[in-house]
């Protein structure tokens, strides 16, 4: 309380001063620029008849790059408005029912899902395959592979048991689970074909991509569930242990499951809403079909070369117009 | 800070030897109060056998404890009432009670002439915005309104316009000798001048009554005693009815026309000063008032003796309540005893030894 | 989570003893029947098993989806709220962040944005935080973050504003009655422990997927601070000024707005700081139901494993968190001094504010008018070398100290967890049980032991009681690390003032830089296993016990140490025989929120390997089918948090009266 009265009021004075100075200096600056102009032609383009779009983006990039591919063609050739919903897959397909998402670009599988939703409660239907193949199996870092070229054989394993051996595993080797998105058969499986391992729960996909990028640098031992199209193996190329071959029914119990994961077919899956609107933006979707390659191509873009999904959609589809007219024709 | 006026106590014509029915003209009047705070309080006034209960069974029987305990006072227009008792004995409690700060348990509290115990919440607010007010031990202070503001909160919550109220708050403001520090907050003023607010925040609304809760014994020593002459001197210009609470027997003796003096709840003497100092109830009042200076205290009806045959009965003559040091150097000057005279009848005779004993023994202990 | 101390201020020394010798005991008879009872009754569940509950969970949740369009519940009830908070939250990013219909950009641009955040900071605090908003501010356009920091702001102010609209006068409600108190309490505990990923996909059923469930999320977490320091704010007025006010003949709303509130505003100021604090650590959660903004970055770069991307967004956060928390410390401190006169500043405090209201307008007006006013200028190329020189400090301790790190994890594990947690899961389920509900009564009294006893019941309801146990051993081996960094660092701090100087800031920033961002690289230093959640959960509690005992050790009466001094103490003595036992309160209080911030990082440990009711979580949010068992194991973290904070606050009320912590 005790300011000197005219200490005060000097500075008080000075501050006044420097702000009546800012507002003149930020005036007088102001005047040169360009001024933001309305909607310009090319920004926006909601003027055509597609109206809005809203495509789930699963939280993958191999998923973000059909994502990028479909929105950006939408957008760009379609005149589409694309809002992407960054969702879990189950919120994704809840989302249907909400009128919140128009479509998925690459399921796996999820026969709960499809069973629930498109059968019982009828808000999604299937659009057609992505044309690409989902593989999911056990993988070990490529210098296992080379340098035990038989452990890609899953009666060999037992053998190397306590070289996969963790602080996690508990005296047994560890297979290690990853995102808990799956529901995986990894500890019948172990039960089943009486292999001594251990399934422990990595969490997540980062996790799992973590852990094989670290063994294959550090020459370490580990047995993982990993799948195909993803990324990272074009970054490491991880080796596929084969288990007992997949037949139709193998899989049918849970509790009894000796057998590999069957190949999917991963497909699109839009709601109903969707399929009935007559949107141009359905037809692109149904129509939308390309392979692991091209996939992990556009993946590796955002992955590795960290580009923006958008960047990595226009350099793909620039350099593939056949393909694309082939989906808006 | 205003000199003091005087430091010599002074009778202000209380009545002190009381009848024991209920006095027609007190302002307050209380019997029976009873505050037990425990489970099923209301069991214990009830309850003979409950009521002769110690503190530790009563505890221990019900899980009560009776803050309060029967007691009974009336206090005249215009006069000074302290209750003093130690931390503990309920005379917080008690002066709560009388307001509805806190509920009693039972008996009966008339402020002039309403039970207030009867009274419904729009009728009690009434009440204490008109006829009472407190003052309390740690102020009560509203740190974030300036002195005037906190002075003219009462007037504030009645309702009463801002222009009305500031002028009405300056003038009690002016009053309790805050001039000029009215626009400070409370926390720029030191300890006295803050309780000189709770003081003058309880007179803005001109109310008949006014209590005090302890309000000085968070004051130092000599805050406090500037702050006891300020209470003589307001009561001597606005005369109201109070009554004081204090741990302190000096500031009872001092402000007090009578005191009631509590322990564990119940009354254990009411009267004056001088009757608590010359006559005390028991052992408890003894041990307390043992180190007063009764020279001070101890009016010459106190000391006075019959006359003895051989005394001359022609000595200057002096009322039995004067006090006696006052009287000290009057009756040591006369060559004769004092006369202690009530409305021309001889009540006795004070002569140099009685004085002595009083000012030499009663000095003892200080 | 406020300690209450009460009861029985010092125990004798003999009867401290004597439960020590029990607490000894019991872990003794414990160890014997474990060892005679091994592998028993030990209530094993497989993680793709379900109980009866959980399916039961399922079938709630799926018929609520099913009847979402035809309840009226929904008609009227959620779909209004959805609509009221969607145009909020719409609204306010219109204005800084996401382009409006018929516009490039949005209503302000960054130099008018800036300009308001500098200016409010100002007129609410004063000049050196207003430059610390404007740097800040400015560093999001740096680092090439500006809209997703814009967004990020805009879904927290409203989250925020939303939550102090219901959090304040609950919170007064609860302060002036006792009642409403108690039964609001045990709520924001739930909201606070029961982990968010439990909520989210249900919360998108109620109010579909966009702002509002994100501002609904971010809400049940953010509105407990403003509801709990608010009533403590009312509680904390001295009773003798309510007193005094009822004696003058208030009535109720009159003492409430006259005293009750102006008297409490600071402390409500610090509520809505901490609510703010909150919202900002709910980002990267809501970010998975597709809230826009920081988070969003956060989680993508975590899918290609970018730790820079992740980093230059986490730091935008911190310092989001650090500008928004020290703006509204120093409006706390000026509302102290609001309306008080002070001769030459006040006089002229008028006129300038109304100048700086120009200035800040000015700036807004150019920034909706000119292209260089509204976009940010330049590619965020200080982002860029941010994340590029985070990626080589994180390559460089992947390469060069992953040895050392899984040596450290591997010696923990085997010496302390595996024993621990066999202990725990192997022991049949009714004797840790038993053990439990004992340790909870002898340190915290009877009324502990029976909320241990009723957790461990409700626990076993949950169906996953080996699960539980196995979290627990890995929370109990976090909270000992906790405590053990936190005593070392808070005694530190609390003795040398330049020391909290240093750490202070790192240990803000490890509190709200999101976990996500450095779940990467621990994972390559420590693998996927239960050591990193470990890790991850000491990192997030550590620093709010280094805050706590320090400001305990800080307590301690300086006479008492000048005492302590003067009869010849050493600094180790002074440390252990004076400071560390005076500040019991503190240390106990320590404990108790050590505990529940490692609790509410289980879920994140399920993300990296931590396995147990974190994976249960994790896995309920992502797969439909084990949706009941996801909200179970949230109910079963719930219940273990209950039960610690119960029995360590009775013990507090125990030992001794608890010095303020946080």
């Amino acid at each position: 309380m005790a300011t000197h009265p005219t200490a005060a009021g000097r500075t008080v004075r000075w501050r006044a001063g420097a702000a009546g100075a800012v507002v003149l200096g930020l005036v007088l600056t102001g005047c040169g620029g360009a001024k933001v102009g309305g909607s310009d032609a090319g920004s926006g383009g909601s003027s055509g008849k597609c109206g809005t779009f809203n495509l789930a983006v699963n939280p993958w990039v191999g998923y973000e790059a059909d994502a990028a591919v479909v929105a950006y063609v939408a957008e760009e050739k379609l005149g589409c408005t694309v809002k992407k919903k960054d969702l879990k897959e189950e919120i994704a397909w809840q989302g249907f029912g909400t009128g919140e998402v128009d479509a998925i670009v690459e399921n796996w599988g999820h026969d709960d899902l499809k069973k629930k939703y498109i059968e019982e409660q009828k808000t999604a239907v299937e659009a057609g395959s992505t044309g690409n193949k989902g593989v999911i199996g056990w993988y070990v870092p490529p210098w296992l592979a080379k340098k035990y070229p038989d452990i890609t054989k899953w009666e060999n394993l037992d053998k190397y048991a306590d070289k996969f051996r963790t602080s996690e595993s508990g005296g047994k080797g560890q297979l290690l689970d990853g995102d808990p998105s799956y529901v995986t058969n990894d500890a019948a499986l172990v039960k089943n074909l009486e292999l001594d391992f251990k399934v422990v729960y990595a969490g997540s996909e980062t996790a799992l991509i973590q852990a094989f990028r670290q063994a294959e640098a550090k020459k370490q031992w580990l047995l993982g569930y990993f799948y195909e199209p993803q990324w990272f193996l074009s970054e490491v190329p991880l080796a596929k242990v084969e288990l007992p071959p997949y037949k139709a029914g193998c899989d049918a119990d849970a509790e009894k499951v000796a057998c590999d994961y069957p190949v999917y077919d991963l497909d699109k899956i839009v709601s109903k809403k969707f399929a009935d609107s007559g949107s141009p933006a359905y037809d692109l979707v149904k129509n939308f079909n390309w392979t692991n390659d091209d996939q992990n191509l556009v993946a590796k873009y955002i992955a590795v070369d960290k580009m923006t999904p958008e960047a990595a959609a226009e350099k793909w589809v620039k350099a593939n117009p056949g393909k694309v007219d082939a989906w808006v024709k | 800070m205003t000199p003091a006026p005087t430091d010599v106590p002074q009778r202000r014509g209380a009545s002190h030897d009381e009848e024991q029915g209920q006095d027609r003209d007190a302002v307050i009047s209380v019997r029976g109060l009873w505050k037990v705070f425990g489970p099923k309080a209301d069991r214990v006034p009830k309850s003979s056998e409950l009521c002769g209960l110690g503190r530790r069974e009563l505890m221990e029987r019900t899980g009560c404890t009776a803050a309060v305990r029967d007691v009974r006072f009336d206090v005249a227009p215009g006069e000074v009432f302290v209750v003093m008792g130690l931390s503990g004995s309920g005379k917080s409690t008690l002066v709560r009670c009388l307001t509805r700060l806190v509920e009693p348990t039972a008996g009966e509290v008339v402020l002039e002439g309403e039970d207030i115990r009867t009274a419904d919440a729009r009728r009690l607010r009434e009440l204490r915005r008109n006829r009472f007010s407190m003052v309390f031990q740690h102020f009560g202070l509203l740190p974030h309104r300036r002195v005037v503001d906190n002075v003219a909160y009462g007037l504030e919550i009645r309702g009463m316009g801002r222009a009305e109220r500031v002028k009405r708050a300056l003038e009690v403001v002016e009053l309790v000798g805050l001039a000029g520090y009215e626009n400070s907050y409370p926390d720029q003023l030191s300890g006295g001048m803050q309780q000189r607010v709770g003081l003058a925040r309880a007179l803005a609304g001109d109310p008949g009554i006014l209590f005090f809760d302890e309000p000085f014994s968070a004051l130092d020593p000599l805050i406090r005693r500037d702050m006891q002459n300020e209470v003589i001197r307001l009561h001597r210009e606005v005369g109201k009815t109070m009554v004081f609470i204090t741990h302190d027997l000096s500031e009872a003796l001092k402000l007090g026309d009578r005191i009631l003096i509590m322990r564990d709840g119940r009354t254990v003497q009411c009267g004056t000063g001088d009757e608590l100092v010359g006559a005390p109830a028991d052992d408890y009042v003894r041990e307390f008032v043992k180190d007063v200076p009764r020279a001070d205290v101890l009016t010459l009806r106190w000391i006075m003796r019959d006359p003895r045959p051989d005394d001359a009965l022609d000595g200057p003559e002096l009322g039995p309540g004067v006090v006696v040091r006052e009287a000290t150097r009057a009756v040591l000057a006369a060559e004769k005893p004092v006369r202690v005279v009530e409305e021309g009848r001889l009540l006795g005779v004070v002569g140099d030894e009685e004085i002595l004993a009083v000012v030499a023994g009663g000095e003892g202990g200080a | 989570m406020a300690v209450v101390a009460s009861g029985t201020r010092e125990r004798p020394a003999p009867l401290r003893l004597r439960r020590r010798a029990v607490v000894a005991g019991i872990v003794v008879l414990w160890l014997v029947l474990f060892a005679l009872l091994r592998g028993r009754h030990t209530l094993a569940l497989a993680a793709a098993d379900l109980t009866s509950l959980h399916r039961w969970f399922n079938d709630v949740n799926d018929t609520i989806g099913a009847d979402r369009n035809s309840n009226p519940l929904f008609l009227y009830f959620f779909n209004e709220i959805r609509l009221v908070i969607d145009t909020l939250v719409t609204f306010v990013q219109t204005l800084i962040s996401q382009p409006p219909d018929g516009r490039p950009v949005p209503q302000i641009g960054w130099l008018g944005v800036v300009a308001i955040a500098g200016y409010v900071s100002w007129a609410l605090g004063n000049w050196r935080v207003a430059l610390l908003a404007v740097a800040g501010f400015t560093f999001f356009g740096l680092q090439g973050l500006w809209q997703e920091s814009m967004d990020t702001l805009a879904l927290t102010l409203s989250a925020v504003l939303v939550a102090l609209l219901f959090g304040i006068p609950l919170g007064v409600w609860a302060g002036m009655s006792p009642r409403v108190n108690r039964v609001v309490t045990p709520v924001l505990d739930f909201m606070q422990t029961m982990p968010t990923f439990v909520y989210l996909a249900p919360l998108t059923l109620f109010f579909l997927i966009g702002p509002a469930s994100a501002t609904i999320a971010t809400l049940v977490y953010a509105a407990p601070p403003a509801v709990r320091i608010t009533a403590h704010a009312i509680r904390s007025v001295p009773a003798t000024t309510v007193e005094a006010a009822e004696s003058l003949g208030s009535t109720r709303a009159q003492t409430l707005t006259k005293v009750l509130l102006p008297m409490s505003r600071r402390t409500v100021v610090m509520g809505v700081n901490q609510t703010i604090m909150a919202a900002l650590s709910m980002v990267t959660i809501a970010a998975l139901i597709d809230a826009p903004g920081l988070g969003k970055t956060v989680v993508q770069a975590l899918q290609s494993l970018d730790v820079g991307t992740a980093f230059n967004a986490g730091l935008a956060i911190v310092v989001m968190a650090i500008v928004l928390d020290r703006v509204t410390t120093a409006a706390a401190v000026r509302t102290e001094r609001a309306q008080r006169p002070g001769g030459g500043p006040r006089r002229w405090r008028g006129p300038l504010l109304g100048a700086g209201a120009v200035a800040a307008a000015v700036a807004v007006w150019l920034s909706h008018t000119y292209v260089w006013a509204a976009e940010f200028p330049g590619e965020g190329g200080a982002g860029r070398s941010l994340a590029s020189a985070a990626d080589t400090v994180t390559a460089w301790a992947q390469d060069h100290l992953s040895g050392v790190t899984n040596g450290i994890r591997d010696v923990l594990t085997t010496t302390l967890l595996n024993p621990f947690q066999t202990l725990l899961t192997d022991s049949p389920w009714w004797l840790t049980g038993l053990v439990l509900v004992a340790l909870g009564a002898v340190l915290g009294g009877v009324g502990a032991g029976a909320t241990a006893a009723v957790c461990v019941g409700l626990l076993v309801g949950t169906g996953l009681w080996q699960d539980a146990m196995t979290t627990l051993a890995s929370t109990v081996v976090a909270t000992l690390l906790v405590m053990l960094l936190g005593v070392t660092v808070g005694v530190w701090m609390g003795r040398s003032a330049l020391a909290d100087r240093i750490v202070r800031p790192g240990l803000d920033a490890a509190q709200v830089m999101p976990p996500f961002v450095y779940l990467v690289p621990f994972l390559a230093l420590f693998g996927a296993s239960r050591f990193t959640a470990i890790v991850a959960a000491v990192v997030y509690a550590a620093p709010v016990t280094m805050k706590i005992v320090a400001d305990g050790v800080r307590g301690v009466p300086a006479t008492t140490v000048e005492a302590a001094t003067a009869a010849g103490s050493g600094t180790w003595q002074l440390v252990t025989k004076v400071q560390l036992p005076m500040s019991r309160g503190a240390l106990v209080l320590a404990t108790n929120q050590g505990l529940i911030y490692v609790l509410s990082m289980v879920v994140v440990g399920g993300l990296v390997g931590a396995g147990a009711l974190g994976y249960d979580v994790v896995a309920g949010f992502s797969q439909g089918e084990l949706y009941g068992k996801g909200l179970a194991a949230g109910l079963a973290i719930v219940l273990l948090g209950v039960m610690f904070d119960r029995i360590t606050q009775a013990a507090a009320g125990r030992t001794s009266r608890v010095p303020g912590g946080r």
